[in-house]
């Protein structure tokens, strides 16, 4: 059985986010980018997969420019077999993306699509939903555990009220959540080989997708500085600060 | 205890992927192609990618780039700002400050032809270079130690993951690789750590000065479009360092990039004596004078960071090459401080390494072994030639002080091109210059105002640091009992002040005091293994990856 995990681009987690000084965007120009934590998540669980049997292939596969191909490179350390490169230098929108790798998952013919729940710059949390939708088959989102066995998929989710266990008939769309698993450290002769494994690339146009800016974004304010707190010495001065501000 | 480690073998690998180690690595292979021949090269860098520990000033001097890819302008290298302006000043006081007229700025610090760059980002676009080329680079590991037989350097082993705090290994505990090469380029730049143990073993700094330092303190500032000149560059001497004085002598730079960007920074030589000054209070209250204020009020501090700089230039320049393997850049001192620049020197060493070693190995050379040619070539470079006039401008400033020694310097590079008939030499190392604190006046610095200087913890945040917290601690006391009982009466204490990160301090418990090391803040500066009066503080490299991640340092 094969899975295809997509795996995205983004600026490091550990990067403090500047905006633009002229409110188009956040600064990504010298700034670090890795693998989306939660995409990461993903690559994991299914190389764990693979080493319990599972799976048979592990297919990665990026929509973005040039510089993706690190992101690839990321994937086939942790383990991915071989890698898909969809290669867009301009803005992709999410439901670009979900078009573009739908018409992948067809291509390959995998039976299960795993990705993470959201990506950590936008954190639009759609791409794995719309992918399912696209297609037409199950979805089971922000998953905690994920057991494979025959043609099913056991995946248990956290929620508000606590933990939801459901079934899915393969082929599906399972999106990961952070108590999914911890991703392994890369070894160096990981990365070693990974440089040797193949990559192919394709563009939108081979896909049959045609990249639609349905979303405009009008403008990108950093959040408001917090402002300084104010030291109280007692209960009473306390009690008139909240009067003050309306809050008793 | 013997552990089992995974090899890998090339013929050259590299150590430290900044100017240095990546011209080297692209020359190599450029040498390799032109003779129709394969040499294979690898570079590890400890950084979590390429740039993320480089901290430059940077005004730039093409040179040895030009000689490296003379097409570098269609290969997109990122020198987007070209020198329009040079100022300089002497600080005469807090608000007060006298500009030097054009005629007497030494040719020496005179940028026409230069560029304001990032160097991280320039290492970035080296390492898509070398890549191209086809190095192999390895972000995210760093090299602990040499790998040592008979006396010949053989390669590194990189430093383990997933070693706990207290030794135990955690159930992801990978040992770190063996790699191994016929010749090892040790680039890891100013006050490299495994350089330090190779000068010491194989006695490479026998006849050499005593090497000289600095700490630069560096922050990025996003200011007000109306107050930007790009190309502007501005250097300072003197306040709130010493001017006439020796104790704390050092200099300062406001640089205007593209994009509305100023760098500005301090720089404090490592002889100051008052074991009470604080490098990073010193750089805070200097952007309150007029001078740099104008340019940074109303702005935003967007970065912050700190690297010691090596600046004992020829005088103080070890032996370069030992058995299997050499010295390039600042790892060995290659920096020219009397234009306060290391990054074109760092990568013509390396070039000029990189063709003693791609000679040998294309000549068939087994490796493994000293490769004299590497001096030789050297000391027939302009490299050489540039070191040479620039060797007395240190020692002069270190002796007199930045006025009587920036006269002297002004007339030994304008009128004798830097060919003083002599040398003057400083023997005296910095971490032996701090007097006792019970002679010395405690410092009172302004409380930052939030505005144009800030507190360390918060600067600190901003060089996006970051270490995997269990782990070993890697600033090592070789005598844990020193801090407090030695360094604090005598000397006060001063890692609680020279480190930029605050990475130490001293914390009161009753009746006694525990020396605390807050090892994650740490920017790896280098500065705590050089100021150190006992010597007692070893810096060795943490997990691969860990550290600052500068982004357009
Ligand atoms: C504040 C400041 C201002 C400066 N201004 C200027 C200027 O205006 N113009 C100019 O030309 N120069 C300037 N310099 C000097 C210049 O930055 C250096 O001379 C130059 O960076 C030296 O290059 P290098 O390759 O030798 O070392 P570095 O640039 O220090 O690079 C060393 C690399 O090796 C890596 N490394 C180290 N140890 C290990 C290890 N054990 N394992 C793996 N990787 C390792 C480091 O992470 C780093 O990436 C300035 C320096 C400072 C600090
Ligand atoms: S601990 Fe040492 S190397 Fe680290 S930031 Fe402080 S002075 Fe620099």
């Amino acid at each position: 059985m094969k899975a295809l995990v997509s795996v995205k681009r983004v600026v490091d987690y550990n990067v403090r986010i500047q905006v633009k000084s002229d409110g188009s965007g956040v600064v990504t120009d010298g700034v670090k980018h890795s693998m989306n934590p939660f995409d990461e998540i993903a690559m994991e669980e299914a190389v764990r997969l693979k080493e319990k049997g599972k799976i048979t292939e592990i297919v990665a596969v990026t929509i973005g420019g040039a510089k993706n191909e690190e992101t690839l490179r990321t994937a086939l350390a942790f383990g991915a077999d071989r890698a898909i490169h969809i290669k867009e230098e301009g803005e992709v929108q999410p439901l670009t993306a979900a078009k573009a790798l739908a018409a992948t998952m067809k291509k390959e013919g995998a039976q299960l699509f795993l990705c993470g729940k959201q990506a950590i710059d936008d954190d639009a949390n759609q791409t794995g939903q719309m992918v399912a939708a696209l297609l037409d088959i199950a979805q089971a989102t922000f998953a905690s555990k994920i057991e494979i066995d025959g043609g099913k998929a056991t995946v248990t989710r956290e929620v508000d009220a606590g933990l939801e266990t459901l079934e899915v008939d393969l082929p599906a769309v399972i999106t990961t959540d952070l108590r999914l698993n911890e991703p392994r450290y890369l070894k160096l002769p990981d990365i070693m080989k990974a440089k040797k494994k193949p990559i192919e690339t394709v563009t939108f146009a081979d896909l049959g997708v045609s990249p639609a800016a349905g979303i405009k974004t009008t403008k990108t304010v950093p959040p408001p500085s917090r402002s300084k707190g104010v030291m109280v010495k007692t209960v009473d001065e306390l009690v008139s600060a909240l009067k003050a501000k309306g809050l008793l | 205890m013997s552990v089992e480690r995974d090899v890998m073998e090339y013929d050259v690998l590299v150590v430290g992927a900044g100017p240095a180690g990546l011209s080297a690595a692209c020359r190599i292979k450029q040498l390799a192609a032109a003779a129709g021949q394969e040499i294979s090269v690898c570079v590890i860098e400890k950084g979590s990618e390429v740039g993320a520990h480089i901290l430059s000033g940077a005004v730039f001097e093409p040179r040895a780039l030009n000689e490296l890819f003379p097409d570098w302008k269609e290969k997109g290298a990122p020198l987007k700002t070209p020198v329009t302006a040079d100022e300089i000043y002497f600080f005469t006081g807090a608000t007060r400050a006298l500009k030097m007229p054009n005629l007497f700025v030494p040719k020496t610090m005179h940028n026409e032809g230069n560029y304001i760059i990032s160097l991280a980002n320039l290492c970035r676009w080296l390492a898509q270079q070398a890549e191209a080329l086809g190095v192999e680079i390895y972000p995210g590991f760093a090299a602990q130690t040499a790998i040592i037989e008979d006396n010949v350097v053989r390669g590194v082993i990189l430093s383990d993951m997933g070693v706990a705090r207290d030794g135990t290994h955690k159930p992801d505990y990978t040992p770190g690789m063996e790699l191994r090469a016929k010749y090892t380029l040790f680039a890891e730049g100013c006050r490299g750590h495994i350089g330090k143990q190779l000068i010491a073993r194989y006695e490479l700094a026998r006849d050499a000065d005593p090497q000289h330092y600095a700490i630069g303190l560096k922050e990025i500032w996003t200011i007000d479009p109306a107050k930007h000149r790009p190309g502007l560059v501005v250097h300072g001497a003197g306040w709130p360092l010493s001017l006439f004085g020796t104790d704390a002598t050092g200099g300062s730079f406001l640089y205007h990039l593209e994009d509305n960007t100023v760098y500005v920074g301090l720089i404090v030589d490592l002889s100051y004596s008052n074991p009470y000054l604080s490098p990073f209070d010193e750089f805070q209250r200097f952007k309150h004078h007029p001078v740099i204020r104008q340019y940074l009020e109303g702005g935003t501090r967007t970065a912050y960071g700190a690297r010691a700089i090596v600046k004992g230039g020829l005088n103080a320049l070890p032996r370069l090459v030992f058995p299997g393997g050499m010295l390039i850049g600042d790892d060995a001192g290659t920096l020219n401080f009397a234009k306060i620049k290391g990054s074109h020197t760092a990568m013509k060493c390396g070039m000029i390494a990189a063709e003693a070693v791609a000679e040998a190995l294309l000549a068939g050379n087994p490796g493994g072994e000293v490769l004299e040619s590497y001096p030789a070539k050297f000391k027939a470079s302009w490299l050489y030639d540039e070191l040479y006039r620039s060797r007395n401008f240190g020692p002069v400033l270190h002796k007199f002080g930045a006025l009587i020694g920036g006269a002297i310097n002004y007339i030994e590079q304008n009128w004798f091109g830097g060919k003083f008939p002599w040398t003057v030499h400083d023997l005296k190392p910095d971490h032996a210059a701090l007097k006792l604190a019970s002679e010395c006046k405690p410092i009172a610095y302004p409380k930052p105002d939030g505005k144009l200087s800030f507190d360390k913890l918060s600067s600190v945040f901003l060089s996006s640091t970051n270490h995997e917290e269990d782990q070993p601690v890697h600033l090592q006391l070789k005598d844990p009992s020193i801090p407090i009982a030695k360094n604090l009466p005598l000397y006060a204490e001063p890692a609680q002040r020279y480190c930029p990160a605050g990475v130490y301090e001293v914390i009161d418990e009753g009746n006694t005091k525990r020396f605390q090391i807050n090892a994650q803040n740490c920017v790896h500066c280098k500065t705590c293994d050089i100021k150190d009066p006992a010597q007692n503080i070893n810096w060795v490299a943490p997990e691969g990856g860990g550290g600052p991640n500068y982004a357009n340092m």
